[in-house]
């Protein structure tokens, strides 16, 4: 198992220095603008002497890489703010101070990440099962009307913006036929059924434009498949087509589909920012635009890094997952 | 079957003639696709009128950002006065509730913004990747190993995120649409980066490039007399959908109010202020979104068909059974795909 424990110290290896990468890049070009970062940081009705403080709490009479040094250990060991009166501790993964909202950016995230995580994960089980099922069927159904039809219907969902599908579902679904009311983020604990209902239409629209992505490629990948010598000879021994494309070619498509499904993460969580406007949810994405609309630097700066630990993180656990469906990926 | 020769028919007969050039070659398996055609004549439409839109605005006798107060019904909450959300002679495709600006010169103003945004961004994702391709190709372990690095980040990076924050950080003094192009361009180089590396490792290996290096010509001069050609298809390809792709996020910064700014019309722009109004002008809502739909998909089917220009192979290995039939007939110039 030399080879595959060899892989997975490559690859976390491989993901810290992405990480750490990132965090340099986001720092460096959100702290080293031109213009009064501390000004910025604090707001626009700052007066100078907040706006004093708030430079002397960010350290810009240091260097930029004390300063950089400075943010990590914040967000490693944690870091105390004085506040003029009193100290405020900000525990571990201090993202710092949001000096707008006046509040610690990292537990202004942690309050929202449980909507946002709701939106993604159900969507991304609806858009696995959508996508891939389409993709099957129609390379099931192959030079018949119905792959035509799910072709046609694919290529509509990877053309339409998710906003545009959102804006449609909600006013034909919630307005004009009343079939649901709308969406109003309720707690999983709170109510676990209203918390589905709610985020039904959320997560359809989501759901419907990355389907479309999985389904073209499980569409190939099986067709590519399907022509492959091995299964010639499967149904040469008499093995029953519906085993043929159940078993065997969606085999195929497993390994593209997971490594599919990492690389778009960044993509829907794109996807759910757009969503979450739309439909009001309460999560990060919507918290996003807030603070972009008012420039809160720690706010963007912390979602950013957030955001971005994520999506390297899915990308680092596709690899995994891509080397144990596929071994061929350990060798090279 | 020869590569070298492809018939072509030339006054009703097939006559067998040496191959055409790249670009010929190019346009007659484009030619033969029916849907890409389809979508190439939209495309070209659209162009047209995003080029064309000062010279519409003023035969229709509007222009985007005029505002028109004695149209609007103020009394019933600012919905257009005339029937059909306003549409007439004067107003083509009605006008916007509660300011009365014209729908049709600001969806084809809006036509400027996102196509002239897309493909310019496009632009910039070609030229960051191409040269960092080609530099990580063409440079010792050292240069490779750390462009490649940065490539990696930037291609993990979430293009909607990572611009959003960059809008928040410029002076809104900065053009918006030459911003909404650079971020949106200057983020997601990193897969034609990718492209180009792994292409220019290939062609590194063959005999008229390796030629060229021992005869110690410049990395510049080899890239653009040896390298360039090789590399076209497959960045064109590339670069095919990532024009679609740019449409959309174009509109989205803008849905969410931090791309393209008022006045300055936009179809993503257009969409956040026509949701309440769906009931009395419905067209203020379909309009944009038809057009951001019909843009998107027209693009998408042309960046299919490029592919399939490009790589007719690839493309006909997923066609199996009438696959070999096609692809025959996509490279004889005929335009018999009509199954």
């Amino acid at each position: 198992m030399t080879g595959f424990g060899g892989f997975l110290a490559r690859r976390a290896i491989g993901t810290l220095l992405t990480l750490f990468a990132l965090s340099v890049i986001v720092y460096v070009v959100f702290y080293a603008t031109p213009g009064d970062v501390a000004q910025i940081t604090c707001g626009p009705r700052c007066s100078p002497a907040q706006v004093h403080q708030v430079a002397a709490q960010l350290r810009l009479d240091d260097p930029l890489y004390v300063r950089y040094g400075h943010f990590l250990q914040g967000l490693l060991a944690g870091q105390d703010y004085s506040t003029g009166t009193s100290v405020e501790h900000c525990p571990a993964p201090c993202l710092g101070l949001s000096y707008q909202s006046d509040q610690q950016v990292t537990r202004l995230i942690l309050a929202k990440l449980p909507v946002s995580l709701s939106l993604v994960f159900g969507a991304m089980v609806l858009w696995l099962v959508l996508g891939v099922g389409t993709g099957v069927l129609s390379a099931w159904r192959r030079g018949r009307l119905s792959e035509r039809v799910l072709t046609a219907l694919t290529l509509a969902g990877t053309a339409t913006p998710v906003f545009v599908i959102g804006l449609i579902l909600l006013i034909v679904v919630c307005g004009e036929l009343r079939l649901l009311p709308f969406p109003q983020y309720v707690n999983l604990t709170d109510d676990p059924e209203q918390w589905a209902w709610n985020l039904l239409l959320p997560w359809v629209s989501l759901a419907l434009i990355e389907a479309a992505a999985f389904a073209r490629l499980t569409r190939s990948s099986m067709l590519e498949t399907l022509a492959e010598d091995h299964i010639r000879t499967f149904r040469a021994y008499g093995v029953g087509e519906r085993s043929v494309i159940g078993r065997h070619a969606l085999r195929g498509a497993f390994a593209p589909v997971i490594a599919l499904n990492a690389n778009n993460f960044g993509s829907a969580v794109g996807g759910a920012v757009l969503t979450e406007t739309l439909f009001g949810l309460p999560g990060v994405g919507q918290e996003l635009v807030h603070a972009v609309n008012v420039v809160d630097l720690p706010v963007v700066v912390g979602m950013v890094l957030v955001i971005g630990f994520f999506v390297v993180l899915a990308n680092a656990v596709a690899d995994v997952l891509y080397a144990v469906a596929d071994r061929r990926v350990v060798l090279s | 079957m020869s590569e070298a020769l492809v018939a072509s028919r030339t006054a009703g007969t097939d006559v067998f003639v040496p191959a055409a050039s790249g670009g010929l070659q190019f346009w007659r398996r484009l030619r033969t696709q029916r849907a890409a055609l389809g979508a190439a004549v939209v495309v070209a439409l659209l162009v047209l009128v995003a080029l064309a839109a000062p010279l519409l605005t003023a035969i229709e006798g509007q222009d985007p950002t005029s505002y028109h107060p004695a149209l609007i019904d103020s009394a019933r909450g600012g919905v257009p006065t005339g029937p059909l959300g306003g549409i007439g002679p004067d107003h083509w495709l009605g006008i916007e509730p509660q300011t009365g600006r014209d729908l049709f010169a600001r969806l084809a103003y809006g036509a400027r913004v996102s196509l002239g945004v897309a493909l310019a961004a496009t632009v910039v994702q070609i030229a960051f990747g191409v040269v960092l391709g080609i530099a990580a190709g063409l440079g010792n372990r050292w240069v490779d190993e750390l462009l490649s690095r940065i490539t990696d980040i930037f291609v993990a990076m979430p293009l909607m995120i990572m611009s959003l924050a960059l809008l928040a950080i410029v002076p809104p003094a900065f053009p918006r649409p030459v911003l909404v192009t650079l971020v949106i361009g200057l983020i997601s180089w990193g897969n034609i980066a990718k492209v180009v590396r792994a292409r220019t490792l290939t062609l590194k290996e063959l005999d008229h490039v390796a030629a060229a290096r021992l005869s110690g010509w410049g990395a510049w001069r080899i890239a653009r007399r040896e390298l360039v050609p090789g590399l076209a298809a497959p960045v064109l390809t590339y670069a095919a959908l990532l024009v679609p792709q740019n449409v959309t996020v174009e509109a989205a910064l803008s849905f969410l109010g931090v791309g393209v700014k008022p006045p300055t019309p936009s179809w993503g722009q257009m969409l956040t202020a026509a949701d309440v109004w769906y009931q009395a002008a419905p067209q203020y809502l379909l309009l944009p979104a038809g057009a951001l739909f019909v843009t998107v998909l027209a693009l998408t089917v042309l960046g299919d068909g490029v592919r399939t220009a490009l790589d007719p192979r690839a493309a006909s290995r997923l066609r199996v059974g009438t696959g070999r039939r096609r692809e025959t007939k996509a490279d004889t110039g005929s335009r018999g795909d009509s199954v």
